[in-house]
């Protein structure tokens, strides 16, 4: 029985169900079941960890036990794409701040939460080191410097 | 495809020989290491062919995409046989120039050749520049030569020879006796022997063995297995199956970052490649030995590197690690005896077996045999990946290769070992690279991680930094390294921010003699490292910022107060340009003034000002 869950849609279910059946005789697959099936949704929802351990025929606290170990995992969902704005002094008293009020409004979504549509996720951090090019945004592995609450949503638009 | 035999092996060999000593045509060999791709190689690399296919010259130069050339410092670059002209920092402008001067003038171009920093000439060769004159390749000797995804390439620089001797003519005993006379220590940090824990995991009873490769690289800075993988993924297979047949196993894991991606597709196509050739799975060179490999990504902790902890990571539990003894040899992956070596160690084996355990420990010191790989990083002018013989010099690897300290800098520390390693100040500079010896002068030769510091750098602040990482990656297991490592932490913190008390350095003694003696596995044991570390050589540092409440590198912000030297500041206003607060007042032809208000510490103009006019 698949369990109800928002983020999980229904042509989802047969490549989660694959990686259980392929992998269930396999010792020692938690991690890969875990990873193939984060692929799919994109995080490792609740429900998704207890369908996965009765799959898999573990008992659910060991199947936690291990997503909440290892870094790569996440039981919150994460946007596609990751903004980091660098909350350091330089870029605080350059505006940031009213760039990050701009990100949010823009896109509905709250510092260290994601958008409704999973597109962004909004972490705010510490000093990044780039002080000189305050105030400074991280878009997954892209460095922007000098972000004005003007710019910012041009930038974010490349980002589908 | 059909099965490979010795016989095949040579004639690989044969066939494309010309591929390796460059007789047919011109070959550019393009590094495509990770380094390298985020520096445009990729771009670089297309454009190169669509000028070579529109000015016609295909079939008289082909271009190679090798692994990681190890000179990160100046990519995306290329080595052009014959001639083994190197460029450097290659941009896609240039490229219809190389055409045509190199390609069909048959001249260098000379504005892309590597320029000597003391001497500002250019150096045309590769094998004159200093960063890899000084080299010694073993575990790298096909870096930057073969394409690392063309089994061919591998098999004609003698790949496969290794497993071909070490299967058809020896006995796991021999084998063993090799790797013992080569005098090799595990390079993943510890400097076991290798051959002696093969030898234990040989004696050990069982009907399942198993070989891990150790790929989990986690230390920061650290950067030696990710290129080995990138540029020659057929050698570590090669070292793992001579393994497996030294202690008869059947079955072999690469525990492998997940972070890295390129790594992990060229094992990967190693591996399928290797399997459709019989040089690995069943019945290897109709030797009647079978022996399968699996790629197993790791995700994400850093504990993991440590080996029962990687263990327990592929038994699909929580990575902590568990006492020792019962040692892996004995009662490793699912309780069966188990050998695990370091991605650099199985690379040096199958030279090992071909030229022989004697040949490998000509090189080196006394305890310490053969080459090493470093990865340098810091402030260090040529960053990258190096090679060199046991017994060289930190200065003459720092100096000589490395190129030495960028912005006139003075040299302050080298960090060695990654975290739980430790620095070496100046005055033992001239430490050869030995396992002892370095253990002398209070740091670890560690996984290769070679990190230069200069002058402006606290050393507090490095301890903190480094505290904080393994704060951070303790797994929570045992008591002394959870709660230990944290306190130590709070302590270093307090510090920097200026609330440091006189007992402070005692109580952080105190407690690194209890998390070392008390910890579970070497993370915790090695953990306050970075404290003694620091504290061995730069205790006087520590008091500065205790009892003065002064950083004397200028790196603690809550301890500065900015001001600018009149005498010194030629006015030029860099640091009014550069202020993001815009708190420094300058006007032309006048000494800058900065604004305590609205100053920030973020140290831009520190770092900026060429006159050391800022205090």
């Amino acid at each position: 029985m698949h369990p109800d869950h928002p983020d999980i849609t229904a042509d989802m279910w047969s490549p989660i169900d694959e990686s259980i059946h392929k992998n269930r005789p396999v010792p020692g697959s938690i991690i890969t079941v875990l990873r193939q099936c984060q692929d799919v949704v994109g995080y490792l929802p609740v429900e998704l960890l207890d369908y996965i351990s009765e799959g898999m025929n573990l008992p659910s606290s060991d199947v936690y036990g291990v997503a909440s170990f290892y870094s790569l995992f996440s039981m919150e969902p994460k946007g596609r794409h990751t903004i980091k704005l660098c909350l350091g002094t330089a870029c605080y008293v350059k505006g940031i701040k009213e760039v990050m009020s701009r990100v949010e409004n823009q896109y509905q979504v709250k510092e260290g939460g994601t958008s409704e549509d999973r597109r962004f996720t909004l972490q705010g951090v510490r000093c990044l080191g780039a002080c000189g090019l305050a105030p400074v945004m991280v878009v997954n592995q892209d460095t922007h410097g000098d972000v004005s609450s003007d710019k910012i949503i041009n930038l974010l638009e490349e980002y589908k | 495809m059909s099965k490979l035999t010795v016989e095949n092996l040579k004639q690989i060999k044969e066939k494309f020989a010309h591929r390796l000593t460059f007789k047919d045509k011109t070959y550019l060999l393009i590094c495509g290491g990770t380094g390298c791709h985020a520096t445009g190689s990729i771009k670089v690399m297309n454009a190169l062919q669509e000028e070579i296919d529109a000015k016609g010259l295909n079939g008289k130069a082909e271009i190679v995409e090798t692994g990681c050339n190890g000179f990160c410092a100046v990519g995306p670059l290329m080595v052009i046989h014959p001639g083994d002209i190197f460029y450097q920092k290659i941009k896609i402008e240039d490229i219809p120039e190389i055409v045509q001067k190199h390609l069909i003038d048959g001249k260098p171009v000379e504005k892309l050749l590597y320029k000597d920093p003391v001497t500002k000439k250019r150096i045309p060769k590769q094998n004159d520049i200093p960063f890899f004159a000084h080299q010694m390749p073993r575990a790298l000797r096909n870096k930057g030569l073969i394409n690392p995804e063309s089994i061919d390439d591998y098999i004609s620089r003698d790949g496969y020879q290794g497993v071909a001797k070490a299967l058809l003519e020896m006995q796991p005993a021999d084998i063993i006796d090799q790797m013992k006379r080569s005098g090799m220590r595990g390079r993943g940090g510890a400097g076991f022997p290798s051959g002696l824990k093969w030898e234990f995991a040989s004696k050990s009873q069982s009907d399942i063995k198993y070989v891990l490769c150790n790929a989990d690289e986690g230390d920061p800075g650290a950067f030696m297995d990710r290129s080995l993988l990138e540029a020659d993924p057929h050698a570590v297979l090669e070292g793992m199956v001579i393994a497996a047949k030294a202690i008869d196993a059947r079955k072999g894991y690469v525990y492998a970052r997940t972070e890295y991606p390129l790594a992990i597709k060229r094992l990967q196509i190693a591996i399928d490649t290797a399997k459709q050739r019989g040089l690995l799975g069943e019945d290897i060179l109709g030797s009647g030995f079978s022996f399968d490999v699996e790629i197993y990504q790791g995700a994400g902790a850093f504990v993991c590197g440590e080996e029962t902890a990687l263990m327990r990571s592929i038994e699909g539990r929580r990575g902590m690690p568990r006492p020792r003894p019962p040692f892996p040899a004995h009662k490793g992956l699912w309780e069966k005896p188990t050998i695990l070596n370091n991605v650099e160690t199985f690379a040096n084996v199958a030279q090992i077996m071909v030229h022989g355990g004697d040949w490998y420990a000509a090189a080196g010191t006394k305890n310490s045999k053969g080459t090493k790989v470093f990865a340098m990083s810091g402030d260090v002018n040529n960053i990258g990946l190096v090679e060199v013989p046991m017994g060289t010099s930190l200065r003459k690897l720092i100096y000589d290769i490395g190129g030495g300290i960028p912005k006139k800098r003075k040299f302050k520390a080298v960090q060695l070992g990654g975290p739980s390693g430790g620095c070496v100040p100046e005055q033992y500079l001239d430490t050869p690279v030995d396992y002892e010896e370095i253990a002398k002068v209070g740091a670890i030769m560690g996984s290769g991680g070679v990190i230069v510091m200069d002058e402006n750098t606290c050393m507090v602040d490095m301890a903190r930094f480094f505290m904080e990482f393994i704060q951070e990656e303790s797994c929570g297991k045992c008591t002394p390294c959870r709660e230990g490592t944290r306190r130590l932490l709070q302590i270093l913190i307090k510090i920097c921010d200026g609330h440091g008390e006189p007992d402070d350095i005692r109580h952080m003694e105190m407690l690194s003699d209890v998390i070392r003696e008390t910890a579970l596995c070497g993370l915790g044991q090695t953990g306050p490292n970075p404290v003694l570390s620091t504290l061995r050589y730069f205790r006087n540092e520590f008091e500065e910022h205790i009892l003065e409440k002064r950083c004397p590198a200028k790196r603690c912000v809550n301890l500065l107060k900015f001001e600018i030297e009149a005498e010194l500041c030629a006015k030029c206003g860099l640091c009014f340009k550069v202020c993001p607060v815009d708190a420094i007042e300058w006007k032309k032809k006048e000494v800058a003034r900065i604004d305590q208000e609205k100053c920030i510490k973020c140290l831009t103009c520190y770092d900026k000002c060429k006159f050391g006019a800022i205090m």
